[in-house]
């Protein structure tokens, strides 16, 4: 497979990755929110949709101001987030949500590490371009190891006739 | 001046020295090399690592080299929250994640002992530098360009420190994330990482890299360290004190 045909569909399977494992945490959420509304019907109009991969899942839940919840720690089921499942627990305080939890997560770190992003420092960034500078020599990942290899083989295996 | 490049450890590995040495303090270099990769070339069934990962030696009986070099890996594995781990899914241990910076270290100490104090050791894109260039100047070292093999995307000034570049537009799998070996690697394609020296670069570049996006972060929390990163749109994201070495 060419390069950046194989580097666009890794970069879809992750984009993919994260929606479905975003929509999973949300979905367990939403059906802590309706065992404490006491709701059994998931299609109720006035809930929000499930959450994009982006959203945070207790900015969204707090949206649902509405509602009313009861005080406590409730766990939502577990929902398959394909690498695994994904589980949430949420404590109630005050009718609001005040803390959620992750039980289960095919990668839990970077759930937590997501959760705090906004404590992340904020890096510069820049689009990449060709630069002109004469340099000494070039870092890089080892290009040409397997081509080089391959290359001198072949030449060797002339040699030997 | 003398510079050249060989083929060992299954990589290019380039050699410059600006000092007027004899040609030995070069060849003390490679056979240096040629002997790392005889015991720990995972590839050579004779080599000590193959021993070990049959079994047919116990990690009491290793050698110190490979002691060390399995501390290395262990200390990666904890610093790094298990990002870096040379234990493969299958059990066998490939510390080839260490030994190259490693190894290039401990040839940059050889060739000053040797007495040259201005060169640089090069192997698989990762550098240690000692002193100054033929023109007097700092070493000043090339990024590859992601998507164009014969550009260069960023120039930085490598002053007697290491440089390391981990990617993925190489090889498909050689760098993996050991806690979801079936996962490919994420959306970025290059990692750069400055560190005291190549081994400090080194493990850490393999590590973050394997991070994902969250490895650029995990360099700015880390004392020591720069890094640029980028992804497969073309964009790059450097910690903040990247700057400072960019020439």
């Amino acid at each position: 497979m060419k390069r950046i045909a194989r580097i666009a569909l890794l970069s879809l399977s992750f984009v993919a990755l994260a929606a479905v494992q975003g929509a999973a945490q949300a979905s367990s959420l939403l059906g802590i929110i309706n065992t404490l509304t006491g709701s059994g019907d998931t299609a109720a109009t006035d809930m929000p949709p499930p959450a994009a991969a982006s959203a945070n899942p207790v900015q969204m839940a707090a949206a649902t101001a509405k509602r009313v919840l009861r005080d406590g720690t409730y766990t939502g089921q577990a929902f398959d987030a394909y690498y695994g499942m994904v589980q949430v627990e949420a404590t109630v305080q005050n009718g609001q949500i005040a803390g959620v939890n992750t039980l289960q997560s095919p990668d839990h770190r970077s759930t937590s590490r997501a959760i705090n992003r906004k404590a992340l420092p904020i890096l510069e960034n820049e689009v990449i371009t060709a630069q002109t500078v004469r340099v000494n020599l070039v870092s890089g990942a080892t290009l040409t190891s397997k081509a080089y290899i391959r290359s001198l083989n072949s030449a060797l295996r002339q040699a030997l006739h | 001046m003398r510079r050249d490049t060989r083929l060992l450890m299954g990589m290019p590995i380039t050699i410059e020295i600006v000092d007027d040495v004899p040609p030995e303090t070069m060849e003390i270099a490679y056979r240096y090399f040629d002997a790392i990769d005889r015991r720990f070339s995972t590839y050579k069934t004779d080599s000590e690592i193959s021993a070990i990962n049959r079994g047919d030696i116990g990690d009491c009986d290793a050698s110190a080299e490979m002691c060390e070099v399995f501390a290395i890996a262990e200390m990666t594995r904890l610093e790094t929250d298990g990002y870096f781990d040379i234990r493969r899914p299958d059990g066998k241990r490939d510390p080839s994640g260490i030994v190259k910076g490693w190894a290039i270290r401990n040839a940059a100490r050889l060739l000053a002992r040797q007495g040259a104090g201005n060169f640089y050791v090069e192997a698989g894109g990762d550098i240690q530098t000692a002193g100054r260039n033929g023109e007097g100047g700092p070493w000043i070292v090339g990024i590859r360009h992601p998507f164009q093999e014969d550009q260069i995307v960023k120039a930085v000034r490598i002053e007697n420190c290491g440089i390391a570049t981990s990617g993925s537009y190489v090889r498909g799998d050689h760098i993996y994330d050991p806690l979801h070996p079936e996962a490919r690697l994420t959306d970025i394609v290059s990692l750069s990482v400055i560190g005291p020296d190549v081994l400090e670069a080194d493990r850490f570049a393999t590590a973050a890299f394997a991070m994902g996006r969250d490895g650029i972060y995990f360099l700015e929390e880390r004392e020591g360290l720069e890094a640029y990163m980028i992804d497969t749109a073309g964009r790059a994201t450097m910690t903040s004190g990247f700057k400072a070495y960019v020439a």
